[in-house]
């Protein structure tokens, strides 16, 4: 246990002294989170909209007026020349338009019918179909707002809720997925790497030789980035209930724990790709290609896994982290309790179990 | 030499697939002794290295490392051997002090124990100054000689170096040797690889692999009179010169 302890000091020790892995401990999911809550969502604000007003009447400005004051957007120019909405368009400036035509009012009280007409950017189709909702949706509150029933008229309105998300807030579903994806980069790549470079010094054979337990070796190695991943953890969660605003509707106890679960799987990935490895390039390299870009793609926080061709489904289901995301996603933003999510709890159990047979066997192996 | 060999290696054989790296090599070494170990690149030698120290279990074969069987007591050979391997083998992350107070740590040794040889080595070394600076910061002799240090300090029986002074300016090398006669005078067993045929001369014995056997074992004056030449360089020429496999 001394002996134990002794070499978890020394774990300890490589961390804090080389600052490129403390940059990367502790910078990566700060950097993460900030970006992926901030710059790189697909939520709609202040975005820019270019109005071509013919009618130029009390009903248009009242819609006008209506969009400017809303979070989403704000009014990049009013005028009747389509000129200058196409200029508009061209610079890049604005993504969308709305056009109203001649005798908007008129037509709308008179005939009781009227249309305009909602344009946008299409080269980014993402964000033109959101644009396009939103901006449908404050015409339509201000039709029903606005207008009185005509007598003996029927209606038909659909009322939209989002469950668990009504302001359909960009983190609640980015958040989830970078904590998956920073604590499996930073858990594989640095027990791979602190593993393998110990074999690149020869210090390696200098533990074997000793009575030193080969076992111990690979439980010292995980420890400190155990803790450091779960402190990584706190971060992360501080910083999405804080500064995105994102809830922890569920327990919060729970939550750690399966976390804690994630991380171990992380960590016997690394050990797996150590063994398999004996230079740090390739180490690094193999969990790079081999987490990231798997992570990013199937774990369904960048491309939804129901619309992927069956085959990639299937390939979905070997990635850690898709689970690891269904349950984030259910105890923090659906404060779901284990029962919802015993299943994935599970899989990710088996994983790690599997992960960690292999690679001891391998390990073991490699000793011969 | 009449006690009982502290190594003693029989038919020591390992196969790697259909290539036969070490075949079939007896040998004792007895304690004290310095054992040079020589053969060129890919003649076996580390093979043989790793399956005494543990790393690498033997095709067939027995051995026994200070009386303690290879296949069944490995963890008695553990506590008795140290190891200096090829590449350095210190942390250049931790400070001097720091890579004594680990190695020695999982060593097992007590704290007290520890702190009073530190200070006794590091003063030995000339290297007080020193105790609490980074190894990286260390020129390349004074890393090698701490690494030595370092894989004695425990007290084990028997010591196996690893081509222990590569790259290491000729001074330095006549420097670490002088540890190395340090040890064997406090009756530690050196087992030891290298390349240098003027390191050769410094052993007691010496054996030279070819080819995965041991073409010859001796000391180093008698293996010069058995081949009738003047000096260790040549008798590795006349042994190596006979080798069919090529360097890798």
């Amino acid at each position: 246990m001394k002996q134990f302890l002794i070499f978890v000091g020394k774990e300890f020790k490589h961390v804090f002294r080389d600052q490129k892995t403390l940059l990367m401990l502790f910078g990566l999911p700060v950097v993460q989170i900030l970006l992926f809550g901030f710059a790189l969502t697909n939520e709609i604000k202040n975005s820019r909209v270019f109005v071509l007003d013919y009618a130029r009447d009390r009903d248009s400005r009242n819609i006008i007026n209506k969009i400017e004051s809303s979070t989403y957007f704000e009014i990049y120019g009013v005028s009747a020349n389509p000129a200058d909405m196409e200029k508009a368009f061209r610079s890049g400036r604005v993504k969308s338009a709305i056009v109203f035509p001649d005798h908007f009012a008129n037509s709308l009280y008179h005939q009781r019918r009227t249309q305009m007409r909602i344009i946008t950017d299409g080269s980014d189709p993402n964000t033109a179909t959101t644009i396009s909702n939103y901006l449908s949706t404050l015409v339509n509150d201000y039709q029903f707002g606005q207008l009185p029933l005509p007598p003996g008229a029927i209606q038909l309105r659909t009322e939209i809720r989002m469950l668990y998300n009504p302001e359909l807030k960009g983190a609640y579903n980015y958040v989830p997925g970078v904590m998956a994806l920073v604590l499996m980069l930073v858990c594989v790549l640095m027990t791979s790497i602190s593993i393998v470079r110990e074999k690149e010094n020869g210090t390696m054979e200098v533990l074997l030789v000793s009575p030193f337990k080969p076992l111990l070796v690979l439980l010292s190695k995980a420890v400190p980035y155990l803790l450091v991943s779960f402190f990584n953890l706190v971060v992360i969660l501080v910083l999405s209930v804080l500064m995105l605003g994102l809830p922890i509707k569920g327990s919060l106890a729970l939550l750690l724990l399966v976390s804690t679960l994630y991380i171990i799987t992380a960590l016997s990935l690394g050990l797996l790709i150590s063994t398999a490895t004996a230079s740090q390039q390739a180490a690094m390299l193999l969990s790079l290609m081999g987490m990231l870009l798997p992570t990013m793609l199937f774990a369904g926080f960048m491309f939804p896994i129901e619309n992927m061709p069956k085959a990639l489904q299937y390939i979905s289901n070997i990635v850690p982290a898709r689970w690891y995301y269904i349950i984030v996603k259910s105890i923090m933003i659906k404060g779901l309790g284990l029962s919802a999510i015993w299943k994935e709890v599970l899989i990710l159990s088996g994983m790690t179990l599997f992960l960690l047979a292999l690679s001891l066997k391998k390990f073991k192996i490699r000793l011969e | 030499m009449s006690t009982e060999p502290v190594i003693r290696a029989e038919k020591l054989t390992k196969r790697f697939g259909d290539f036969i790296a070490t075949n079939s090599i007896s040998f004792e070494v007895y304690p004290g002794e310095i054992f040079g170990f020589l053969g060129a690149n890919g003649a076996g030698k580390t093979t043989a290295m790793r399956m005494l120290c543990g790393l690498s279990k033997p095709s067939s074969g027995s051995a026994s490392i200070a009386g303690y069987n290879i296949y069944t007591q490995t963890e008695q050979i553990k506590k008795n051997i140290g190891y200096m391997s090829q590449k350095f083998s210190l942390y250049e992350d931790l400070t001097v002090m720091e890579n004594i107070r680990f190695f020695a740590g999982i060593y097992g040794m007590p704290f007290r124990e520890i702190k009073e040889k530190a200070h006794a080595l590091l003063s030995h070394l000339n290297m007080e100054e020193q105790a609490r600076k980074l190894v990286a910061e260390l020129p390349l002799g004074w890393k090698q000689k701490l690494a030595f240090s370092v894989s004695v300090f425990h007290r084990p029986r028997i010591v196996f170096l690893d081509e222990p002074t590569g790259g290491v300016d000729p001074i330095t090398r006549r420097q670490f040797w002088d540890l190395i006669y340090e040890a064997s005078q406090q009756g530690i067993t050196v087992f030891v690889t290298t390349h240098y045929m003027d390191e050769a001369e410094y052993c007691n014995r010496v054996s030279i692999m070819v080819d995965g056997v041991i073409a010859a074992l001796d000391t180093p004056r008698g293996l010069k009179k058995h081949f009738g030449v003047q000096s260790m360089e040549e008798v590795f020429f006349k042994l190596a010169r006979a080798a069919k496999r090529g360097a890798d």
